[in-house]
């Protein structure tokens, strides 16, 4: 590379694209104008407007209720079947692995009507019930994925120890399995909750009225324009979630050592 | 023995029984309700038609269809020609903080899509930055239409797919073995023919990679034409949504042969990616 500037021009160029939108969106909730990139002065109205949107509040409640039921439940169904089909072959395995297959690369479109069309179906109403569902199978593949990946490591010597030393099957996971694949436990906890927190197509779908998101509620109200406390919503939003990543870090790094 | 079989018949039955209901069983109803005629009372009624793949095939539909496709593929297109140079300078440099720039294209992304589509309207308004700049600097008069057009929509696209092209592609650029350029030049080939017949074909993988990763998202993602694109720019995410979220119209039929048709494409695209990363092997390697 002799002249070595240009590329890091064009790298430099490529995040202002990638952040300028997301900066902009930050510095004017902030600002004391409704509308527009003019810089009327430094204001705090919109987060106070933020906390007195009924609406926002409560679709962000409901948002954190079902994230931490479905990334509980989906890691404790996650964690059992990924051990169980890592550790024993049987009929059916690979049927189980396709299906897990198809469920990641299908998009979430598609995912979301079919079990719309399941749920009428079977006429259940629309509400915190279909939506735990419905996350719970978004998540499952990604659970295993990451489950599979620390389980490749596992050595599988180990349980016969304890199987020798006469451990039964609920002590060999409790003592022995599990305390040595937490921490790809706690990750797939993680990840699931962050991709529940971020659904904003599936939710369309399988939430009825009486139990709606934050996404379907910040999508009703920016679809009629600018929102200044949307702008409030997601710096909120953006910090909240650089701290969980910075504190996560921390934790992985402690651990290592 | 019998409490081990017990633990392990639960949790196999468990996890059969979750993907046999909620993924196996909704993609069937799809595709027969895809097949059904539609009923204003009871939104199905049980007669087989070919009637709603009919629709997509000619007329309105087939143009929204086209379009989807046309704009999917430039957004597709685009990603590559920004996100190539990009991943292959980072992953080219020698820089100690290679892995940091790398993580510094994921941080926007812990937003949700749903935000960064807002973050992209609030720029591309008449009110916006871009206006407010172009005026400054005395280039327009008046502020462009930016919002509401199919190039917002594009963008759109670019801004929140981006990333899913960068990072294949910047994983088989490292990956890449540089010995074999030097080898090209010793043996006295151009710059450009070194490009079109080592590295653009060693690092095809990626490319492919990235190719059905924003692909296939962009005909999914219902919002961002109608946030960027405003009514007027329709995409068949658009004509799916509005069969099964809004109250008047509710063509379930319709609405499930796109989805089909939506996941026969993605079919398509899988198998080519897994033909062709499979002969990438036997041919090169």
């Amino acid at each position: 590379m002799k002249n070595s500037k240009w590329p890091w021009l064009y790298i430099f160029l490529v995040y202002l694209f990638l952040y300028l939108p997301l900066i902009i969106l930050i510095i004017f909730s902030f600002n004391e104008a409704s509308s527009g990139t003019v810089w009327k002065g430094f204001s705090l109205k919109w987060y106070e407007k933020l906390f007195n949107s009924s609406a926002l509040i409560s679709g962000l409640v409901n948002s954190l209720i079902v994230g931490v039921s479905a990334a509980t439940l989906v890691t404790i169904i996650g964690t059992l079947s990924a051990v169980t089909l890592f550790r024993f072959k049987f009929f059916g395995k690979n049927f189980i692995m396709s299906l897990l297959y198809i469920l990641i690369m299908s998009p979430e479109i598609i995912m979301g009507i079919s079990l719309l069309l399941l749920f009428k179906f079977l006429s259940m109403d629309l509400g915190f019930q279909t939506l735990l569902i419905t996350h719970i199978t978004l998540c499952l593949p990604f659970v295993m994925a990451v489950l599979f990946t620390r389980l490749a490591n596992f050595d599988v010597h180990i349980i016969e120890a304890a199987k020798d030393l006469g451990a039964n099957e609920l002590q060999t996971f409790f003592h022995i399995i599990l305390p040595s694949i937490l921490p790809a436990v706690i990750a797939a906890w993680i990840l699931s909750f962050t991709i529940s927190m971020d659904d904003s197509i599936c939710a369309f779908f399988t939430s009825g009225p009486q139990f709606e998101i934050l996404p379907q509620k910040i999508y009703a109200m920016v679809r009629t324009g600018v929102k200044p406390e949307v702008n409030a919503l997601s710096t909120l939003i953006f910090g909240a979630s650089m701290l969980i990543i910075i504190i996560a870090q921390i934790m992985l790094r402690e651990r290592k050592r | 023995m019998k409490e081990r079989n017990l633990f392990h018949t639960v949790t196999i039955a468990v996890i059969v029984l979750w993907l046999l209901l909620f993924a196996l069983i909704p993609n069937i109803i799809m595709f027969i309700v895809s097949f059904l005629e539609y009923d204003s009372q009871s939104f199905v009624k049980a007669v087989f038609t070919l009637e709603n793949y009919k629709r997509f095939f000619t007329g309105a539909y087939f143009n929204i269809f086209l379009n989807s496709f046309k704009v999917a593929a430039i957004a597709t297109f685009l990603c590559l020609i920004i996100g190539y140079p990009f991943a292959y300078i980072l992953a080219r440099s020698k820089s100690k903080y290679k892995g940091l720039l790398a993580l510094l294209v994921v941080i926007p992304y812990w937003t949700s899509a749903l935000i960064r589509t807002y973050a992209i309207s609030y720029m591309l308004a008449a009110n916006g930055l871009i206006n407010t700049i172009l005026i400054k600097i005395g280039i327009i008069d008046a502020p462009l239409s930016l919002l509401y057009t199919e190039g917002a929509i594009i963008f759109g696209f670019v801004y929140t797919l981006l990333p899913f092209m960068i990072l294949p592609l910047y994983a088989t650029i490292d990956k890449f073995d540089f010995r074999y350029i030097e080898a090209a030049q010793d043996l006295g080939a151009s710059k450009l023919r070194t490009f079109y017949h080592i590295i653009l074909p060693l690092t095809s993988p990626g490319i492919i990679a990235g190719t059905v990763l924003v692909f296939l998202p962009a005909l999914g993602l219902f919002y961002i034409p109608s946030l960027l694109g405003g009514g007027k720019n329709i995409m068949v995410s658009n004509i799916i949504q509005e069969q099964f979220t809004s109250n008047v119209l509710q063509n379930w039929p319709l609405g499930s042969a796109a989805s089909v048709l939506i996941t026969v494409i993605m079919g398509i695209m899988i198998w080519a990616y897994y033909k062709s990363s499979k002969s990438f092997r036997t041919k090169v390697l």
